[in-house]
């Protein structure tokens, strides 16, 4: 990705961080609640079509971004823009069909863990790296 | 907008910009060789798990999440309001009342399908409100604490008890070890059946170490559980899963 990570003094540059609500009301189309539950910060997005002409650019990023899966928490990081902004954009491509969202298949109560079967999956894949 | 999630560089920097009392690991290793552009997941990946790297300033969150991570940990924000759930602010979630909360996140393919993601969370009380959403979904938590600071770290693993996510606490072992690792149980207050490990954040293989004591401590509850036994076999469960 581009100049993330730093910035002249050595910090990084935190998205969003000195956006005025007023340009993020405008990219939210004065929406300021995301759809709570229909993504996780790990939900992975795929596009589904190629952005068209005229579409507002955010959109048309993230449907360029998606050609690979790609959790709703690098889609915020890439587009530097919060993370509840993000799913609002996300709500209105999943709605027009224009993205799939793949949720996580882990999605515990409080009191509940995984099966055992995921967590030696997880298991495996760490001890393979 | 608020901005109390200024700590996201937390190996730098205390809250009002004063440099850290001690010497930290610095946050990433001088030759990163992971590509700095986006690198994408496999076609196939369809299923992400979470796992969340507590701790208090300076510890090395962003360190240990960048050391396993397959990307440069990235750095993004979340905007809520205060209030919580359920109650309507009209000022909306980046409205005057909202609070901004940085953190950094890794990534790690564990198969075709599987991709672990790893959160690095901003440890004070303030934020106990993001944590509970960051947590929920996860698999579990680290909690990595600093022998100098562990007061730090009570907070923490107090939240993580009363909120019902399985952790592990790992010790950041930067430097010569002045405690035993008993002797930090006891600081912590720490009940027998929670692991606690050595680990250097700087280190792929220790952070890897790390994050396979916690699932193999997830997979002895599991186990447990399912044998309807939970209570009296967690501990005995962990010893025999530890190598």
């Amino acid at each position: 990705m581009s100049e993330r990570g730093g910035s002249t003094d050595g910090r990084p540059v935190l998205p969003g961080r000195d956006d005025e609500p007023d340009r993020l009301y405008t990219i939210t189309r004065g929406r300021s609640r995301a759809p709570e539950n229909a993504f996780d910060l790990v939900t992975l997005i795929v596009a589904e079509r190629e952005p068209a002409p005229g579409m507002q650019s955010e959109h048309a990023r993230i449907l360029r971004m998606c050609g690979a899966p790609t959790a709703v928490v690098e889609v915020a990081a890439e587009l530097a823009l919060p993370v509840s902004v993000v799913k609002i954009l996300l709500g209105d491509l999943l709605e027009a069909g224009s993205i799939t969202a793949r949720h996580p298949r882990f999605a515990p109560n409080k009191a509940q863990l995984p099966d055992l079967d995921t967590l030696k999956q997880v298991l495996h894949g760490l001890q393979r790296l | 907008m608020d901005s109390n999630g200024s700590e996201a560089p937390d190996t730098a920097t205390t809250p009002d910009g004063a440099p850290s009392p001690s010497p930290s690991p610095s946050p990433e290793p001088a030759t990163d060789t992971r590509p700095a552009h986006r690198t994408p997941l496999r076609r196939t990946a369809d299923n992400a798990f979470k796992i969340v790297v507590v701790g208090g300033f300076g510890v090395g969150k962003t360190t240990l999440v960048g050391s396993v991570s397959e990307i440069r940990p990235l750095n993004t924000e979340e905007t809520m309001t205060k209030a919580g759930e359920g109650i309507d602010d009209p000022s909306g979630a980046w409205g005057k009342r909202s609070t901004t909360v940085a953190f950094d996140f890794g990534r790690i393919t564990l198969s075709a399908s599987q991709v672990l993601y790893l959160f690095g969370a901003p440890g004070q009380e303030r934020f106990w409100f993001l944590w509970d959403r960051l947590f929920s979904g996860a698999l579990g938590a680290v909690v990595l604490v600093d022998t100098r600071r562990l007061a730090d770290s009570w907070y923490a693993i107090d939240r993580l008890e009363h909120h019902g996510t399985p952790f592990i606490v790992a010790r950041n072992n930067f430097g010569e070890p002045t405690h035993t690792l008993e002797q930090v149980r006891e600081a912590l207050d720490l009940p027998p059946e929670v692991p606690l490990v050595d680990c250097d954040a700087r280190d792929r293989e220790s952070g890897k170490r790390v994050l396979i004591e916690l699932v193999r401590h997830l997979a002895a509850r599991a186990e447990a559980e399912a044998a309807g036994t939970l209570v009296a076999a967690t501990a005995t469960v962990y010893e025999e899963s530890t190598p």
